[in-house]
């Protein structure tokens, strides 16, 4: 390091154009501004303009009033800060959950949540994969299906009750945002939802479950759940075949 | 900067009656408010952090429904970045604006609304993420009611902030200034951005966008908080106060000049990083890992400046806890600006993407380099606030040594236990069969990493501890009544920056 005292350099004519500038702090601020959308509207404009990135898969439906209900909770719990929910194209990924994510069936997901860390693993294709009776006994004490989990426990899915109240105006609002709900579908949401509970409820009961679980929390996280990778599931006999990265 | 033969017109006629200096004062109450909440929700925030890093090794501390990992996680990013990030460059952005500026505050009530807003927000993210009432976009996991709150308070920051700018008595902006004028602009914008939602309740809303839209959005948003929120402020935080502690100017005015527009308009681009491999277009995935590979440079443009302003002053750190502290956290900044834009290409996100490696990444970011060139700035502010020197300098040298090797702890065991991971998933044996088809095998492998990580991040915490009761106890014995720094100028020089700067021009 050399010792002695630096000296200011001598100001350049470059210099002095941006002194300039570093004495307007409107120009600055403009320039900053401008800065900051070039990006900004390069990167969205294709999104937002051009429809391939939110077309919909064509087996995709909308999520029924319970699964929405059941979605909420997924959101409540935070269950995203551990699972993801978008399988990347690589061989070992395929194998163990199923086919890669598609912006098709995620088109009327919002919030997305794809989540950005696996501390358990991925859920996108967790429909189907286990019968109903073994995610309530999941989410009531992890351990008891998967040994050696670390997951939390969330027995109060169990115990509380489903709010249903709100859920017409829930899948209103995902109709104004243009997820293809009829005006039926909100008016009988709570009727809806009642119903696929019941089942859900029978068949965890016809399983050996509990047996009064239709108007608690956990049959909606279950519905949801079950739903998971479903519609990608009943579109994969048209779907082209993805090269994978192994 | 003015010319000497610049008329001043605001500069009345000679006056028998009236002062030939003009005397102002700066408001170091708002500072001192601002470096006391940063410390306490520093501690808040990491308290969290260690409650969580038992957890994920010991599930028995995940206390239902309220404190489990899952609605804790987004109170812990929340409280550092938002709390402890936020209120620090807040009270590193009122100390020297109004320094560089030659001008107190635009409005003493807005200091005060944006830091008791401020505070009344984070108090209500504490409350409102344990009950569960959250959007689940990170690091924007409040509600709609909040968000608002949020933006007004941004606003009222703005203003108080741009009032200064064009009240001031310097007509030119040091670097510092604007790098703060990057800060406000662009979080205002991204904030607003990702946030608009269609609410159907109190404490519930569904965004506007849908699937990959809102992905992009989230990650436009998500990768530039960290770089308006916890880069570009802390840049500026770092030209103001390295060249204080270190008695040297900038290392290169040209190079802070290159340095500032090309990371200004490069990092707007690289969020889609984020989202490599996913469902997100192929051109945008491409395009995010290429801007975020240029960062590097401007990036490191940063660090250069910082660590050449030492240049013939390495010998200061010796002494200076200071300077110890700003050293580490620009090392970190440069090492996690050189890690990201390596993450950022699309083979080694393959390996690190959902893994531990970015949780150390992140860390190395937020307590190496936020945290570290916070403590800096607390250490070289406070015996100026307080007008008394640190009760003890023996504790301030325990904290730079247990946040040090805390960090280094943390980080080594997330790299370890992230690739590991990274390296189990996409095992294959011989005969072409995952080598660990069950995912909890895969989980089991890096829990010793697990306490590893806990040890480092509560001696990280232990430092922080350090610095409350080593600042609890310097207050304690400085002097009750702290008036306000007044400043005298010559009424010439004094003349508002705004008309010397347009004659100038």
């Amino acid at each position: 390091m050399s010792s002695s005292v630096p000296t200011p350099k001598k100001t350049t004519s470059s210099h002095g154009r941006h002194r300039r500038i570093e004495g307007w702090p409107l120009v600055f601020t403009v320039l900053v501004t401008v800065s900051i959308l070039v990006g900004t509207v390069v990167e969205f404009a294709p999104i937002f303009l051009a429809r391939g990135a939110t077309t919909p898969m064509a087996t995709l439906t909308p999520f029924t009033p319970l699964e929405l209900a059941g979605r909420d909770l997924y959101i409540r719990e935070g269950c995203n800060n551990c699972h993801s929910q978008m399988v990347r194209p690589f061989q070992d990924e395929v194998q163990r959950y199923g086919p890669p994510g598609t912006a098709a069936e995620t088109a009327y997901e919002t919030p997305f949540l794809w989540g950005s860390k696996r501390t358990g693993p991925d859920l996108s294709r967790v429909g189907g994969k286990y019968p109903h009776l073994w995610h309530v006994r999941h989410m009531e004490e992890p351990v008891s299906t998967s040994p050696r989990s670390i997951m939390p426990p969330y027995p109060w899915l169990l115990t509380r009750r489903l709010d249903l109240d709100d859920l017409p105006r829930r899948v209103r609002a995902h109709q104004t945002l243009g997820i293809p709900y009829s005006d039926a579908d909100v008016a009988g949401a709570v009727d809806a939802a009642r119903t696929q509970a019941q089942a859900i409820a029978q068949e965890v009961a016809s399983q050996g479950g509990p047996a009064d679980l239709a108007d608690r929390e956990i049959v909606a996280m279950v519905a949801f759940l079950q739903r998971l990778g479903v519609d990608a599931r009943a579109n994969a006999a048209n779907a082209p075949t993805t090269a994978l990265v192994r | 900067m003015a010319l000497p033969d610049t008329p001043a017109p605001v500069v009345a006629p000679a006056d028998e009656g009236r002062s030939r200096f003009e005397v102002f004062s700066y408001d170091d109450q708002i500072v001192r408010f601002f470096l006391l909440a940063t410390v306490i929700w520093g501690a808040v925030g990491m308290l969290v952090g260690v409650l969580l890093a038992i957890q994920l090794p010991w599930p028995e501390a995940n206390l239902g429904p309220y404190l489990t990992f899952g609605r804790l996680r987004p109170l812990h990013t929340n409280a550092v970045i938002f709390a402890f990030a936020g209120n620090s460059i807040f009270a590193a952005m009122y100390y020297s604006t109004q320094r560089l500026c030659k001008a107190r505050m635009f409005s003493d009530v807005m200091s005060r609304v944006h830091f008791w807003g401020w505070q009344a927000i984070i108090v209500s993210a504490a409350i409102t993420l344990p009950l569960g009432i959250t959007t689940s976009k990170e690091y924007a996991e409040l509600e709609w009611p909040i968000d608002i709150a949020i933006a007004v308070v941004w606003v009222v920051f703005a203003v108080n902030f741009f009032g200064t700018l064009w009240r001031r008595r310097e007509p030119h902006m040091y670097v510092a200034l604007w790098f703060y004028i990057a800060t406000i602009i662009t979080v205002a914008v991204l904030h607003i951005g990702n946030s608009l939602a269609l609410p159907v309740a109190l404490g519930k809303s569904y965004p506007i966008y849908r699937g990959v839209q809102d992905a992009l959005v989230q990650w436009w948003y998500g990768h530039n908080a960290v770089a308006f929120f916890l880069t570009t402020p802390f840049l500026g935080l770092m030209y103001y106060f390295l060249p204080k502690a270190a008695e040297r100017p900038v290392f290169s005015y040209r190079l802070s000049i290159i340095h500032f527009w090309s990371l200004v308009f490069v990092y707007i681009w690289a969020g889609p990083h984020h989202l490599l491999y996913t469902a997100v277009p192929e051109w945008a995935a491409t395009l995010g890992m290429v801007f975020s590979v240029m960062l590097w440079m401007p990036s490191w443009g940063g660090m250069i400046n910082g660590l050449f302003t030492l240049r013939g002053a390495w010998d200061k750190l010796r002494d200076s806890v200071v300077l110890k502290m700003f050293v580490i956290g620009i090392t970190f900044y440069g090492m996690s600006t050189f890690e990201g834009p390596m993450l950022s290409v699309k083979s080694v996100n393959a390996l690190s993407h959902y893994t531990d490696w970015n949780i150390a990444h992140v860390h190395s970011g937020a307590l190496g380099w936020n945290g570290f060139l916070t403590f800096g700035m607390i250490y070289w502010l406070v015996p100026r606030l307080w007008r008394t020197e640190w009760w003890s300098e023996k504790m301030a040298t325990a904290h730079f040594w247990t946040g040090t090797i805390g960090i280094l702890l943390y980080v080594l065991a997330m790299y370890t236990s992230g690739i590991t991971q990274g390296l189990m998933w996409r095992a294959y044996d011989d005969a072409g069969r995952l080598v660990y088809p069950d995912f909890i095998e895969t989980v089991v492998q890096i829990i010793p990493m697990y306490w590893v990580r806990l040890l480092g991040g509560t001696l990280y915490l232990l430092g922080v501890v350090g610095l409350i009761v080593n600042l609890w106890m310097t207050i304690r014995k400085a002097p009750k009544h702290l008036p306000d720094p007044a400043v005298a100028l010559p009424a010439e020089a004094a003349a508002p920056a705004r008309y010397s700067a347009r004659t100038a021009a």
